[in-house]
C-alpha cells in the first residue's frame, strides 16, 4: 500500500472520516427506525400493565403476555379509567400511560414541581385494581414494573423489568417463581402503617405461606437486585398512599 | 473438509482445542464469570459473540491496510460498538422480544477482550476470509467453554436446565431432594465459576501435557 498510515495529519484526517461516517451511519439507523421502536415500546408498556392485572396468556411457568395484535383493544377493554394523580387530587386522563415516569422522577428533584403520577384502574372478574408503575434502581441499571393492588392495599400481581441485571441472577426478577410470590403479599402492616416488601434472606418462608409478614423470598446471588427492588417499591408505592388512603373501604 | 483447505480447517478446529480462546489464550474471562449462572444466558451469549466477532474480524481485515497504527484500538473500538449498536437498535424495531433478552448482553460484547483480542492477534494481519474462519473458530471455542460452565452451574446451583427442573422440585422436596440433596447456591456466584473454568483447564492440560508451560 503507498499510503503512509504513520503520519500525523493522515491519523487525522482517517480519525475524523471515522467519526462523520459512523456518527452518520448511527444517526441514520436510530432516525430510520424510531416510529416502530416507539410502538414497540407503547405495545411493551401496555403489554406489561395488563400482565401486573393478570390478563396475560401464562402457562404453568411461563411468562407470556397478550399478543401484540390485541393488546391496544385488550387495554381499552380491561383498563376502564386511567388517572393523573398529584397529591390526593385525581384527574381522569386516557393517555396517562404515555407519562414517562423517569423524567417526571428527574423533575420532581426541583420541590417547586408537582410530580404527576399515573394511575391505572382495571376492572376483571368483576373486582378492581389499582395499578401503580414503579422505578429504581437495580444493581447495573434501572429495573421498573407495575403493582396491581385492590382497595384493601393488598397485591394482586405484578410485573418486573429491568435494564441490565446480571442475567441468572438479578434478571430472575422477570421471572415467574419471584413474582408470583407478591401476589397476596400486604403493603401495609397489622397497625395499617405503611411497610412496602422486603425482599428478604432467610426469611424460613420460601413457599411465602405467610402473606402478612411484608417479606417475599430473594433470589440467591442477587442481593442488590433484590434490596433495589424493595426500595424501589417503598419508595413509589409510597407516593400513591394518599391517594390510595381514600379508597379503603 | 472437503470445502476448506487444511490450513483454513485449522483455523476453526484449533481454537476448540489447544488455542482455545478461554483456557489456553485467557481471553473474554470477565464475561464467562458474569453470564453462566444459567445456560440459557451463555447460549445467547455465545451466539450473539459468534455474529458479532465474525462480521467484526471481517470489517477490520478489510480495513487493515488504511487503520493508522496509532488510533487502531480506538478504531477498533468504534467498529465494534458501532455494529453492536445498530444490531441492537434492528432488533429493536423488526424482533422486539429478541432484543430485550439480548439487550443485557450489549455492553458485555463490546468490552469482551476477545473480540479485541482476535482484531488485533489476527484481523488486522489476515484476509478477509481467513479472518471470518478466524472469528467462526473463537467465538465457537469461547461458546463451548460458556456452555460448559453455564451447564454445571445451573445443573448445581439451581438443580435446572434451561429453567427445566432436571433434579426434582428443591420446595416440595422431590427428585435427588427427596433424599437430602441440596442446591450449592455458591456456584451461582461469580467465584465458583472461576474455580469450574480452573477445572476445565486442568483437565485439558493434563490430557495434553503440551500445553503445560515451563
Amino acid at each position: 500500500m503507498a499510503i503512509n498510515t504513520d503520519k500525523n495529519s493522515y491519523t487525522v484526517l482517517f480519525a475524523t472520516a471515522m467519526v462523520l461516517i459512523v456518527g452518520a451511519l448511527l444517526a441514520f439507523v436510530s432516525s430510520n427506525f424510531k416510529e416502530q421502536i416507539t410502538e414497540n415500546k407503547r405495545i411493551e408498556k401496555q403489554q406489561n400493565i395488563l400482565y401486573a392485572l393478570g390478563v396475560n396468556e401464562n402457562d404453568e411457568t411461563s411468562v407470556e403476555f397478550v399478543s401484540k395484535s390485541i393488546v391496544g383493544e385488550e387495554f381499552k377493554k380491561y383498563i376502564t379509567k386511567q388517572y393523573v394523580i398529584t397529591g390526593t387530587n385525581a384527574v381522569e386522563n386516557p393517555n396517562a400511560y404515555l407519562i414517562d415516569i423517569k423524567k417526571e422522577e428527574a423533575a420532581a428533584k426541583n420541590p417547586s414541581y408537582e410530580r404527576k403520577l399515573p394511575l391505572f384502574v382495571g376492572e376483571k372478574d368483576n373486582a378492581t385494581f389499582y395499578i401503580i408503575p414503579v422505578r429504581g434502581k437495580g444493581l447495573w441499571d434501572a429495573i421498573w414494573g407495575y403493582v396491581s393492588l385492590d382497595e384493601n392495599l393488598v397485591v394482586q400481581g405484578v410485573f418486573f423489568d429491568h435494564a441490565g441485571e446480571t442475567p441468572g441472577l438479578g434478571s430472575n426478577i422477570k421471572e415467574r417463581f419471584f413474582m408470583d410470590d407478591f401476589k397476596g403479599e400486604h403493603i401495609l402492616d397489622g397497625n395499617n402503617t405503611f411497610k412496602g416488601i422486603e425482599v428478604a434472606k432467610g426469611n424460613a418462608d420460601p413457599k411465602n405461606n405467610d402473606k402478612t409478614d411484608n417479606e417475599v423470598d430473594a433470589i440467591a446471588g442477587a442481593t442488590i437486585t433484590g434490596n433495589g427492588l424493595a426500595a424501589m417499591l417503598k419508595k413509589d408505592l409510597q407516593l400513591y398512599l394518599p391517594y390510595l388512603k381514600t379508597l379503603k373501604k | 473438509m472437503g470445502l476448506l483447505s487444511k490450513k483454513d480447517a485449522k483455523l476453526i478446529t484449533d481454537p476448540l482445542a489447544d488455542n482455545n480462546p478461554i483456557t489456553i489464550q485467557v481471553l473474554g474471562i470477565c464475561s464467562a464469570l458474569a453470564i453462566t449462572a444459567d445456560l440459557k444466558a451463555s447460549i445467547v451469549m455465545a451466539i450473539a459473540v459468534l455474529f458479532v466477532l465474525a462480521i467484526g474480524n471481517v470489517v477490520i481485515s478489510l480495513l487493515r491496510n488504511i487503520i493508522p497504527s496509532k488510533i487502531r484500538i480506538i478504531v477498533q473500538l468504534i467498529v465494534v460498538a458501532a455494529l453492536v449498536i445498530i444490531v441492537d437498535i434492528i432488533l429493536k424495531a423488526f424482533a422486539y422480544e429478541l432484543s430485550k433478552t439480548l439487550s443485557v448482553f450489549v455492553g458485555l460484547i463490546i468490552t469482551n477482550c476477545i473480540i479485541m483480542g482476535r482484531f488485533e492477534a489476527f484481523a488486522l494481519a489476515n484476509g478477509p476470509w481467513r479472518s471470518f474462519l478466524d472469528g467462526i473458530g473463537n467465538s465457537l471455542g469461547y461458546g463451548v467453554i460458556l456452555v460448559i460452565v453455564g451447564f454445571f452451574r445451573e445443573l448445581l446451583g439451581s438443580g435446572t436446565l434451561l429453567g427445566i427442573k432436571v433434579l426434582g422440585d428443591p420446595i416440595e422436596k422431590t427428585g435427588v431432594y427427596a433424599y437430602g440433596y441440596e442446591n450449592n447456591g455458591f456456584m451461582l456466584l461469580a467465584p465458583m465459576a472461576l474455580i469450574t473454568l480452573g477445572i476445565i483447564i486442568w483437565v485439558q492440560r493434563s490430557r495434553n501435557k503440551a500445553l503445560i508451560e515451563n
